[in-house]
């Protein structure tokens, strides 16, 4: 076992008290405080997390768009600049190598945000598909970033408020006006490229951040100052995930992995079925509809007690699937699971069991997410 | 103000008051640090049985599920109905209001428990 890799914010955290815990091969925070605390900050006022462990690939040349519509399950080429694009890195047997968001920077230049666990992988699929994809040099330049950047977000209502409070924060290429959900600007902190994207992983309205390493630590302070007034807590990972959770988002190595087809987890949408080639296509293609693999289902039951990943699913006295997220939802205070069942027992009103270590706990399949936010 | 130097301890995180033969019973404000905001607790009823080192009850927190040792063998005779209806409270004051059952026993058992001395040295070297 290697150690786990620490971000350019630890300090910070552990002068704040937080507990650490490894994740994808990071020490991260899990909490500052109390992960309820900072779950109910992000729904009410904002959290700032350190998502530094994310990795960043660099896509860039007269190519860049081609070789990622062959390279992802989306169609990225003709995205917008300035917009961003939820996709999915798949396997040649149509299964989920990692999902990441891609933004469409500036003319030929693209950036993948992929999850810290999965950096290796991804570097290694992009590196066999450019070989396979065949661009010269100059037409298309793939770089694991990772190393470069750090990562912050600013999620929840006052995220706005606080980002435009921030002191440091420059030469933006448009207002953030002009920014809506699922887009992105490049700027200035303090000097060094910054890009402010607006994308989360919480269900709330929010920004994300993208720094040189070397300028975390001053971006973080500047965030905090400008946010303490207006409620902003640091928020470590074990709220991240609550949030996350009722947002319905799926995390990797819970609801997605190489064994799931994207038609399995909802996100058939992501997949343009209709490009001529591109990686997984043709098992997908092959597969045609799967009647009988588990699909991916909301569970809502009442009480406190909570199904856990891995956590059987009962209908009658018929295992039917399996929890793989599962949490006392803070915000709605019942809990809520994702799980995946037979397609039999997954429309929207089926009453099912959890088998909570012996103990069968009534619930309902229901349609995710779990928390929309009103506004 | 507790002493936690007059308490004992297990190795699964309980502590232990003991006064005569009543042993009150709650866990660690190390445990409760590791499992995160408490949100469920289970406890196993009044007028029961529990066997030392076995597992008498559950304690959730939003990220896990820790289970409740009987520290010692023992007649339930209470059970903290304020930690049931706020579970926060074994954050809050986990030595304290966060008490978890009172067991009838057998005082000289606790000899076998860990002093405040050794349950330390255990959480240090974890």
């Amino acid at each position: 076992m290697t150690e786990p890799r620490t971000t350019p914010l630890s300090d910070r955290h552990a002068a704040l008290g937080a507990s650490f815990t490894d994740f994808g091969g990071w020490s991260m925070p899990v909490r500052y405080t109390s992960d309820l605390a900072e779950h109910h900050a992000v729904r009410t006022t904002a959290g700032l997390f350190d998502i530094s462990h994310m990795a960043e690939f660099t896509v860039d040349g007269p190519d860049a768009g081609a070789f990622l519509d062959f390279a992802l399950a989306g169609r990225l080429s003709t995205m917008p600049i300035g917009k961003a694009k939820y996709s999915l890195v798949l396997a040649e047997s149509g299964g989920i190598v990692d999902d990441v968001i891609v933004y469409h920077l500036a003319d030929d230049s693209f950036l993948v945000i992929a999850n810290a666990g999965n950096r290796d992988a991804v570097a290694e699929a992009f590196t066999a598909r450019v070989e396979r994809f065949g661009a010269s040099g100059d037409a298309l330049r793939v770089e694991d970033a990772s190393d470069s950047f750090a990562l912050l977000a600013v999620q929840g209502p006052q995220a706005r408020a606080i980002v435009d409070a921030t002191d440091g924060i420059s030469a933006l290429e448009r207002s953030l006006d002009d920014v809506p959900y699922y887009a992105a600007v490049r700027g200035e902190f303090a000097g060094a490229a910054l890009l402010i994207a607006r994308t989360g992983y919480t269900g709330e309205d929010g920004y994300e951040l993208l720094v040189p390493v070397t300028s975390a630590p001053a971006l973080w302070d500047a965030l905090i100052a400008a946010g303490e007034p207006l409620g902003l807590v640091p928020a470590g990972l074990a709220a991240r995930d609550t949030l996350r959770l009722e947002a319905g988002m799926p995390l990797y190595g819970h609801e997605l992995s190489l064994d799931i087809v994207p038609a399995q987890a909802g996100l058939g949408r992501v997949v343009a079925r209709e490009k001529d080639d591109f990686v997984g296509k043709a098992a997908l293609d092959a597969a045609g509809e799967v009647a009988d693999a588990p699909v991916l289902v909301g569970l809502v039951a009442e009480g406190r007690r909570a199904g856990r990943a891995g956590y059987a699913i009962l209908s009658g006295d018929d295992t039917v699937g399996e929890i793989t997220s599962g949490a006392l939802s803070p915000t709605l205070g019942h809990p809520i699971a994702m799980a995946f069942v037979s397609p039999a027992v997954s429309a929207p009103g089926t009453e099912l069991t959890i088998d909570v270590r012996g103990t069968r706990i009534p619930a309902t399949v229901t349609a995710l997410p779990f928390y929309r936010r009103t506004k | 103000m507790t002493d936690l130097d007059n308490l004992k301890y297990t190795a699964e995180h309980e502590w232990v008051a003991l006064d005569g033969d009543l042993a009150t019973v709650g866990i660690t404000d190390y445990a409760a640090e590791k499992l995160g905001d408490v949100v469920f607790v289970e406890l196993p009823g009044v007028g029961s049985t529990v066997t030392a080192n076995t597992v008498v009850g559950e304690i959730e927190s939003t990220k896990s599920v820790g289970e409740l040792y009987a520290p010692l063998t023992g007649e339930v005779v209470e059970v903290n109905d304020a930690v049931v209806d706020d579970p926060s409270l074994v954050n809050s004051d986990a030595f304290g209001d966060g008490w978890l059952v009172k067991l009838r026993v057998d005082a000289s058992a606790a000899e076998g428990l860990l002093d405040r001395a050794a349950y330390v040295a255990l959480t240090e070297s974890a």
